[in-house]
């Protein structure tokens, strides 16, 4: 028992080493007894107090710490039939898609192990392998960019694939996106071209009767989101709008949040985006091969506003002109509209007013790269504001702000009472309530942490758009998306992001941008479904 | 160990041995609150704390916060090793193994997160630190209390020892 009894002691009383532990020794042996009982008396005491603190914070709210009490599951029951893919547009974002729905170019898998070899925070590989396995085939390939349409071709065929699933055949590669679509080796198409192909790309896909997960923005313009809605309702394909954020843990439980009132009257909600890299700022890398010889420049334009010669700037770096996109509007205020819709189903607003500029890249860009927009909603009675800047990377997060609390919602959700709360009144004076510190706070995942490779990879992780977690595994949000989109083609239902959220983005972004390029302010007419 | 006079509770003066138990006392205070808060906060883990680490072995503590499987192990023992070390420092039971194993766990929350010029580190502290910061203090006073050790002045270990030596296990 004891480790020093090596040790020599020599002015041991004479009665002890007579062999009689007797009263002193008993007393030695109770004496740190009494530091124990008062250890207890506080830390219980603490314990009782802190747990009465939370239960009656708890009760008053009406919702727990815990993850959200319901989470659809993206695949309702396991994959059955095969389904044969399509990627129309397979530059960054298509690669990406494409990878979610379990094939990764050879490259990346190789760069990824490096990464993961070098840190062992980058886990994307391993996030990639733990993918759900969709029982999906790509099949088919289309990009006016030569190199592009290659590395799609790769990505059918390779090797390393989530689940151990052995490698495919390689996909066909189309010249023109409605060859592949009237082939018949196509059920599904992800499209993630510019945003100007879209609408027509949809249209076309319907009237196939080919299903479309379409990354978002969903249109360039107001009549093209409004002809594409119409499209997709009278068809039987199931769509679904690229926007992440409905698969995120925090979001979920963000409307449960909203759902139980915790807030009070909300008034306004600020969304933003700050970012502060060339990168971020739609500066792309022009790719070496690029040329009028690996790209069809006509096909590319396609439906755009103005046809322009040919340019590299353009078609690598095509968010940064209206002929495209919408630049901010349509790549940023998109995703923070979406995640308010999704929390609050705000719906399209009564009216926009927006402004902003072009005054940090000054690199023949039309689109502003400070860009803000505040929206009405009346019959909600609260503003919904967005604030933009590409040249300062300070993070602000995406506000609610109640009467009674404010809830910041990123990759981590918390709520912090107000001080002037009546709801809470009186539980800030008795204490119960530090309207200093969140009174709630939710992590996802709290047992594992995410690689911040880049400021921008950080905002995403900050917005929950790059991963979520199910379960406290570390799931892709664009996967569990995808997976959605999959399993509602087999087995019916609606998918999260569907048509009629697509149009609410699509007509509330516009909104923003025709205020911006008109210098006015804009409402929607909704019984003549148009902007005035 | 520091051998002779010294060494020697027995020729300590009283002030002595009650500065020092009290010393060890309050570590075993610290160490079991510290424990015990862990234990009872589902939502604890050392994974910020790894995964923050910076210095020459920040490799290790970053790849354990990364792996769930070890992370779990280290939570477990992290969070058990504390209240045990704790208790067994205010009982003064098995002080010397108790006081080893504090040292060997300070020294991995110093060497993790050392503040070291030209480290920064994102969780903020509560003071200002160079090279010196609380947990070094906290575990120089361990290596003081392995140097004059007081399980037996004052502790569960007295006792032991002199059941031992009057025979009074072996009779049991």
């Amino acid at each position: 028992m004891s480790d020093e009894s090596t040790n020599t002691q020599s002015n041991q009383p004479a009665t002890e080493k007579a062999g009689i532990v007797g009263r002193r020794g008993f007393l030695e042996l109770v004496v740190s007894l009494p530091v124990i009982g008062v250890f207890l008396y506080n830390f219980f005491k603490k314990k009782v107090a802190d747990d009465v603190k939370k239960e009656a914070i708890m009760a008053e709210l009406g919702v727990g710490e815990s993850g959200p009490a319901y989470i659809p599951e993206a695949i309702s029951r396991p994959p059955g039939e095969r389904i044969r893919l399509g990627i129309i547009g397979n530059g960054g974002e298509g690669e990406s898609l494409v990878r979610h729905a379990g094939f990764a170019h050879p490259d990346w898998v190789e760069d990824q192990r490096q990464a993961a070899a070098e840190d062992p925070r980058n886990q994307a590989l391993q996030v990639y392998l733990e993918q759900d396995d969709l029982n999906v085939e790509l099949t088919a390939v289309c990009d006016v960019f030569d190199v592009r349409a290659e590395r799609g071709i790769a990505a059918s065929q390779v090797a390393t694939r989530p689940g151990g699933r052995s490698a495919n055949p390689p996909a066909k590669r189309f010249r023109h996106y409605h060859d592949m679509l009237t082939s018949g080796e196509v059920d599904g198409v992800i499209i993630a071209t510019p945003d100007h192909w879209h609408s027509q790309m949809t249209i076309d896909a319907a009237a196939e009767g080919i299903h479309v997960y379409c990354e978002k923005r969903m249109t360039r313009t107001e009549e093209e989101a409004l002809a594409m809605y119409e499209a997709v309702k009278n068809s039987d394909i199931v769509f679904q709008l690229g926007h992440q954020n409905r698969q995120s843990e925090a979001h979920i439980k963000a409307r449960e949040v909203i759902d139980a009132n915790i807030l009070g009257p909300i008034t306004l909600v600020e969304g933003t985006t700050n970012r502060n890299t060339d990168w971020g700022a739609w500066v792309w890398d022009i790719h070496e091969e690029g040329s009028p010889q690996t790209i069809d420049w006509e096909l590319f334009e396609g439906p755009a506003a103005n046809k322009v010669p040919f340019s590299l700037e353009r078609f690598f770096r095509w968010r940064c002109w209206y002929d495209y996109g919408t630049g901010l509007s349509g790549d940023l205020l998109s995703h923070e509209y979406d995640a308010v819709n999704q929390i609050l189903q705000l719906g399209i607003p009564k009216s926009a007013v927006a402004s902003g500029g072009i005054y940090y890249f000054k690199d023949g860009r039309d689109v502003p790269d400070v860009f803000q927009a505040v929206y009405e909603y009346p019959d909600r009675e609260l503003t919904f504001v967005y604030s933009a800047t590409l040249a300062n990377g300070s993070y602000r997060g995406l506000k609610f702000m109640g009467h009674d609390a404010t809830m910041q919602v990123s990759g981590t959700l918390s709520v912090t009472a107000d001080q002037n709360s009546s709801r809470y009144e009186e539980k800030i004076q008795n204490g119960v309530i530090d309207p200093s510190r969140p009174m709630f706070t939710y992590r996802p995942g709290f047992r594992g942490i995410d690689a911040i490779t880049s400021a921008t990879a950080e905002y995403f992780v900050s917005r929950g758009l790059l991963y979520t977690y199910r379960g406290g595994r570390r799931m892709s949000a664009y996967h569990l998306l995808i997976g959605e989109w999959l399993d509602v083609i087999r087995n019916g239902g609606e998918t999260s992001c569907n048509i009629e959220r697509g149009l609410e983005e699509a007509i509330t972004c516009h909104m923003a941008t025709r205020s911006y390029v008109e210098n006015r302010k804009v409402e929607w007419d909704p019984t003549r479904r148009r902007i005035v | 160990m520091i051998q002779g006079a010294a060494a020697d509770p027995g020729r300590w003066t009283r002030f002595q041995s009650i500065a020092l138990v009290t010393l060890r006392i309050l570590i075993g205070w610290h160490f079991l609150y510290e424990g015990l808060a862990k234990l009872v906060n589902p939502y604890w883990t050392s994974a910020d704390y790894l995964a923050g680490s910076q210095w020459w072995f920040s490799g290790l503590f970053i790849s354990i916060a990364t792996s769930p499987t070890l992370l779990t192990l280290v939570d477990y023992i992290n969070v058990w090793g504390l209240t045990l070390i704790g208790l067994c420092l205010i009982l003064g039971l098995m002080t010397r193994t108790a006081t080893v194993a504090g040292i060997v766990l300070l020294a991995l929350y110093y060497i993790a997160a050392p503040p070291f010029a030209g480290l920064s580190y994102a969780m903020p502290a509560e003071g200002s630190y160079l090279v010196v910061n609380k947990v070094l203090i906290e575990l120089v006073a361990l290596v003081a209390l392995l140097a004059f050790p007081t399980g037996r002045i004052l502790g569960v270990d007295r006792v032991i020892f002199l059941m031992r030596r009057t025979g009074a296990l072996a009779q049991a």
